[in-house]
């Protein structure tokens, strides 16, 4: 029996080699049965190892074990990948049409592109420290008016033809009256931007009866016109790229002074005035500026109408500015007509971004 | 206002060329909108000709055949069919190719069989008249051959501005030429209102002036010119007004209109013969009072109107138009001329109550000062003596009866440059007030608090006096800081950003919602309308709302169909599915986010305190914010997968995904709503407010709104509400993660009419604290449940947190709802 493990080497060198072979399952499974089965050699040598001589039994029963084993781990490995080959072999023959569409759809609807536009622009005013507040829009007369610095039969209430509730209820004919409110209701400083609806009776192409305005005010000690120059410049910046520029023009509104009309410097043709082709740019009218709202030092007046709330006009001063959401809504997109914003046309809302 | 640049020039000429002009003038806030043409195409090809020879065209009666001298070699052969044309007269030559004011080019002609080389002009064929009766005689000893352009304005541009309702002072010519004057600093013309002819005394004889009411009329005068010659004005006035935008009409009535535009101040020319009793009384109007105006309309007025009358009724509307009663015309050979001062806020009511605006209204109503008013006469007086060969009759009637005061305002240098965020320098800040016409009163300069050694720049100051014309608007320091920053350059400012001590910006825990609510609409597939707030009262009808909601209403709607605010926000909703529908796209998912407006419960306390008094903060209405939403049709199918009709449980299920984002607890009760299917409607409810509802459409509202037979099913949330529930429901740490929950599921065969939500009542009631969730997952109806059964099944979550439940423990539990179950009629199916 010296040859026994001779022997074994070479039952295991045999068996390596035909698992490696095999090419399925069932292949592995019958060597498995030659090999390690209960008819098999190595099989028939673990249990035959009693009739060995007793000095024999030692070595030749853990060579027997030692070829067991590694036979045992190869036909696990080799089943393994056999395993493994034949489900990628099903998969591959299991395909779809990726192309399709999902389902059940899911699409997503869109935002409007007022909304869109309104919360890039307080998203803008939240960077630079200002809070989002907002009012109603069925407001007093006081408010909208009267503590603007618009007394009764002044000529500056023939600015915005106002829509009426009664004597003293209107809508509100801008964003402003959330000035008077929030400077009531919170001591300086105060920094903050209102969006919202507003109404003037007008209706054509660029003026509808309802509209959306964005107000500034910021309050504080030493709050001056250059400082409102900044963050109308940053505004402008953030919402129209950072090659615009900001140019103040000298305006009125009763309730800031000085007023200042501002433009930014057009974006469509990087303030050229002209297009590519040479032909006048129809955004900014071949003037390189377009106007985008209406600013100024806030009214010593109106700071009158709140000094018992802490704004005395001799120790707090400040901006506020007032923009028209739809505008820049429309300037940005290219929206030539102001009232598809409101005929809720589904091929109009599904136009715009998300 | 059309300020001609020929007119703007004569009295300030910068050099700059139109451009640099209106770009330099609005950034100082006269707004240049439109630099407009008026004239002749182009100077070249209008000369100066002299007829030398005008006969009968041989084949014509109405036409001449002239032979022109027009300053060529030889004379020029022109038909002309002005019946004025005579030999020896001078006038003005258009050659062949003179671009004409409609910009066509002048050609040669054969008229009858006769060459014309040339035109011979009339008025309105310059664009400077619109006469056209005959051409235009020149006066005789302009040379043949000379460029038109040297004795007529035969092409100008003109400046349309679009004024402030501040500067009353820029709706005159001479006004925008101060601006440009403080700006540039190009000379200035003498102000066309400082010579006067020589005035005789306060008194004119048979004539008087009464002011009945001073609160209506601060200053009235009045001068007489006799002799008045009626007649056309001379071209180059007629050029001026029309280049303004005025129609020449008569030497006396362009005289005034002149004179207004070139001072603001408006002045009227009464025929005097025609003022009965030769006596002028200012005073409102009575009960009744009528008056034919100069645009041919019977006015009647209010008591508050203000009137010029004679002795015997009304004879003018007060600053907005004369009345035809004392209207001049080719008759007339006395002329009372009117400069009065009215009340603004009174003229603007008057022209917003008639309506009527004019161009006088529009200035008067900016108030103008009583200084105003006597120079316009001066400069009046000299034309009527110069156009009209009138003379002036006695002197000049002035009634002033509270003569006002010249204005003083503080400057101080410091607060300046503290507001504006740039010190601008003294004698920069000196010199252009100086130019606007403000006058140093006192000064207590830098250079004289040296001399007292105090050296504080603080304390520096200068008072001005405010001229008359710019009286209304500049009337405090912050007034006299605008007019130099202005001038200066608003846009030469530096750029700086606010110190923002204190200052956080952010979103309110409100918007922050809302945005959630939205987006979670926008990912469920519906896309965002946006309505107008206000609707038709119909609407409300065809919602069934009828009378017992009122609505609010706008007094003065645009149309009825805008006329009162919507108390909810389907209609908009409604009105935009019909609008799509009528598109091809009747299958739609829209929701919108918008304020809805009620009546205040409680009237808000000012009422009736005026409108002077703070509301402290009040609200005028019961305004809320809305999230409403509206799905019509089917939500489309994929290729595998079957289309969904948005029904009740379709829309509710994206309410539920809405009501997720919002992390509110909440459940839904049968409910009625007018619009509403009422065996298909739900209260929404959450911590037992009423939040809002969800529903399908009433059949009699869909097909009002043309829905067809399409299912369509709609909610509509009070964010407001909503927004006061979520920060309450802000979650604190709870754990769930220690020890496992245990899931059972079980089916509750109860009788049909027993809604879900009792189920799971009953349930919770027997399942005790331990039992967190139980919610219905299916729906089973079928004979071996018995006739009018229903079997729910229900998927329950039992969890403890502080230990791991066992089997019996989660048993027990189960006995007790199948006991629970019997008071409605439940039971636990095997």
């Amino acid at each position: 029996m010296a040859d026994v493990p001779a022997r074994l080497e070479g039952i295991r060198a045999e068996a390596e080699a035909a698992i490696a072979n095999a090419g399925t399952a069932a292949e592995l499974e019958e060597l498995r049965v030659l090999y390690t089965g209960r008819r098999a050699e190595l099989t028939q040598t673990l249990r035959s190892i009693g009739e060995l001589a007793p000095d024999q039994r030692g070595p030749v029963g853990k060579a027997a074990n030692v070829v067991k084993q590694a036979l045992e781990a190869k036909l696990a490995k080799r089943s393994e990948a056999l395993e493994g080959y034949e489900l990628e072999r099903g998969l591959a023959e299991d395909t779809v049409d990726v192309t399709l569409p999902g389902d059940p759809p899911r699409p997503a609807g869109h935002l409007h592109l007022v909304t869109q536009t309104r919360r890039e622009m307080e998203d803008i005013f939240v960077g630079l420290g200002f809070k989002v507040v907002e009012g109603p829009e069925v407001e007093f007369d006081y408010y909208n008016f009267t503590a603007l610095n618009h007394p009764p039969d002044h000529p500056a209430r023939m600015l915005q033809d106002t829509f009426y509730l009664s004597e003293e209820v209107l809508l509100r004919t801008h964003t402003s009256p959330m000035q008077v409110r929030s400077m009531e209701a919170q001591e300086p400083p105060i920094y903050i931007v209102v969006p919202g609806r507003v109404y003037r009776r007008d209706s054509d192409a660029t003026h509808t009866p309802m509209f959306h305005q964005l107000e500034g005010l910021a309050i504080d000690e030493d709050i001056t016109l250059a400082d409102l120059r900044g963050v109308l410049l940053s505004f402008a910046r953030a919402m129209f790229g950072p090659e615009r520029e900001v140019r103040l023009r000298s305006g009125y509104f009763p309730f800031t002074e000085p007023s200042v009309e501002v433009d930014v410097s057009c974006f469509a043709c990087e303030a050229r005035g002209y297009l590519a082709d040479g032909s006048r740019c129809g955004l900014c009218k071949g003037t390189a500026w377009i106007e985008i709202l209406g600013a100024g030092m806030v009214d010593p007046n109106v700071l009158g109408f709140v000094t018992d709330s802490g704004y005395d006009p001799e120790r707090v001063q400040g901006f506020a500015f007032g923009m028209g959401i739809d505008r820049i809504a429309m300037l940005k997109h290219g929206v030539p007509d102001l009232r598809l914003m409101f005929e809720n046309d589904i091929r109009f809302l599904e136009q715009f971004g998300s | 206002m059309r300020v001609p640049l020929s007119w703007l020039r004569s009295y300030c000429d910068p050099g700059l060329s139109t451009g640099e002009l209106a770009e330099l003038i609005t950034g100082a806030g006269l707004e240049v909108a439109r630099i407009d043409r008026v004239g002749v195409g182009d100077p070249a090809g209008f000369v100066v000709g002299r007829v030398l020879d005008a006969g009968k065209h041989p084949d014509a009666d109405r036409l001449s055949v002239c032979s022109v001298d027009d300053g060529s070699a030889e004379p020029r052969t022109i038909v002309c069919g002005a019946p004025n044309v005579a030999a020896g007269q001078t006038v003005a030559v258009a050659r062949p190719g003179a671009v004409m004011p409609d910009g066509t080019k002048l050609g040669e002609a054969e008229l009858r069989g006769v060459r014309s080389s040339g035109m011979i002009l009339a008025e309105d064929e310059l664009g400077i008249g619109e006469d056209h009766a005959g051409i235009m005689v020149l006066p005789g000893e302009l040379a043949p051959g000379t460029p038109l352009a040297e004795h007529l304005p035969i092409v100008d541009e003109v400046l349309e501005l679009e004024v402030n309702p501040n500067r009353p002072d820029a709706l005159g010519v001479y006004g925008v030429a101060r601006d440009v004057h403080a700006l540039t600093g190009a000379p200035l013309a003498e102000d066309p209102t400082a010579g006067d002819i020589e005035p005789e005394g306060g008194a004119i004889e048979d004539v008087s002036v009464e002011i009945v009411d001073p609160e209506i009329c601060l200053r009235f005068t009045a001068r007489v010119f006799e002799g008045v010659q009626m007649g056309e004005s001379p071209p180059w006035l007629k050029q001026r007004l029309m280049a303004a935008g005025q129609r020449p009409i008569s030497n006396v009535v362009d005289i005034t209109n002149y004179v207004m535009l070139a001072t603001a101040q408006p002045l009227h020319a009464f025929d005097l013969d025609k003022v009965r009793g030769g006596r002028i009384v200012v005073r409102r109007a009575k009960p009744g009072e009528t008056m034919v105006t100069l645009d041919d309309a019977e006015r009647a007025f209010d008591p508050e109107t203000a009137l010029v009358c004679d002795a015997e009724g009304p004879s003018g509307i007060a600053g907005i138009m004369g009345g035809q009663v004392s209207e001049v015309s080719e008759g007339t050979t006395r002329v009372l001329m009117e400069a009065a001062t009215w009340v603004g806020s009174n003229i603007l009511r008057t022209s917003k109550r008639l309506p009527l605006r004019t161009e006088a209204s529009g200035r008067f109503e900016k108030q103008l000062h009583p200084e105003q008013a006597i120079g316009a006469q001066r400069l009046a007086a000299r034309l009527m003596v110069e156009l009209c060969g009138a003379r002036m009759a006695g002197g000049t009637i002035d009634e002033y009866p509270r003569p006002s005061a010249a204005r003083h305002v503080t400057l101080r240098p410091v607060r300046m440059a503290g507001l504006l965020g740039e010190e601008i320098p003294g004698d920069e800040t000196a010199g252009i007030l100086d130019r606007l016409g403000f006058e140093v009163e006192s000064e207590v300069s830098a250079d004289s608090l040296l001399m007292g050694r105090h050296h504080d720049v603080a304390l520096e100051e200068w008072t001005y006096e405010v001229p008359a014309w710019r009286d209304s608007d500049v009337q405090r320091e912050a007034d006299l800081i605008e007019e130099v920053a202005r001038v200066h350059g608003l846009d030469r400012l530096p750029t700086t950003l606010p110190a923002r001590r204190e200052a956080v910006g952010g979103l309110t825990g409100h918007a922050g919602l809302r945005r959630r609510l939205e987006d979670a609409l926008r990912d469920r597939g519906l896309s965002e309308a946006l309505s107008y707030s206000f609707i038709a009262p119909t609407a409300l009808d065809r919602l069934r709302l009828g009378d017992s909601d009122p609505a609010l209403a706008i007094a003065n709607p645009l149309s009825t169909d805008q006329s009162v605010m919507r108390p909810l926000l389907l209609p908009g909703l409604l009105d935009a599915a019909r609008h799509n529908a009528a598109h091809d796209r009747a299958d739609l998912a829209l929701f919108e986010s918008a304020h809805v407006y009620r009546p205040s419960a409680v009237p808000p306390p000012m009422s009736g305190a005026g409108p002077q008094t703070s509301p402290r903060g009040t609200r005028p209405s019961d305004e809320h914010h809305h999230l409403g939403a509206l799905m019509v049709g089917t939500i489309e199918g994929g290729w595998r997968s079957l289309p969904v009709r948005t029904d009740f449980f379709a829309v509710r299920a994206v309410l539920e995904s809405v009501l997720a984002a919002a992390g509110v607890e909440w459940r839904a009760e049968p409910a009625l709503r007018p619009y509403l299917h009422p065996g298909r409607t739900a209260a929404i409810l959450a911590s037992d407010r009423e939040i809002g509802w969800l529903g399908e459409l009433h059949p009699l509202v869909a097909r009002d709104w043309e829905l067809g037979e399409r299912p369509a099913a709609a909610f509509e949330l009070d964010v407001d509400v909503l927004a006061v529930l979520a920060e309450e429901a802000e979650a604190g740490f709870r754990d769930l993660t220690s020890f496992p929950a245990v899931l059972q599921d079980i089916a509750v065969v109860v009788p049909d009419g027993v809604p879900a939500s009792r189920v799971q009542e009953v349930v919770f009631q027997g399942g005790g604290e331990l039992l967190r969730a139980a919610g219905v997952f299916d729906l089973f109806h079928g004979e071996q449940l018995g006739e009018g059964h229903k079997s729910l099944a229900l998927r329950l979550e039992f969890r403890a947190p502080d230990r791991t439940l066992t089997d019996d423990e989660v048993a027990g539990h189960r006995s007790a709802i199948e006991a629970a179950l019997v008071q409605i009629g439940g039971k636990l199916r095997a």
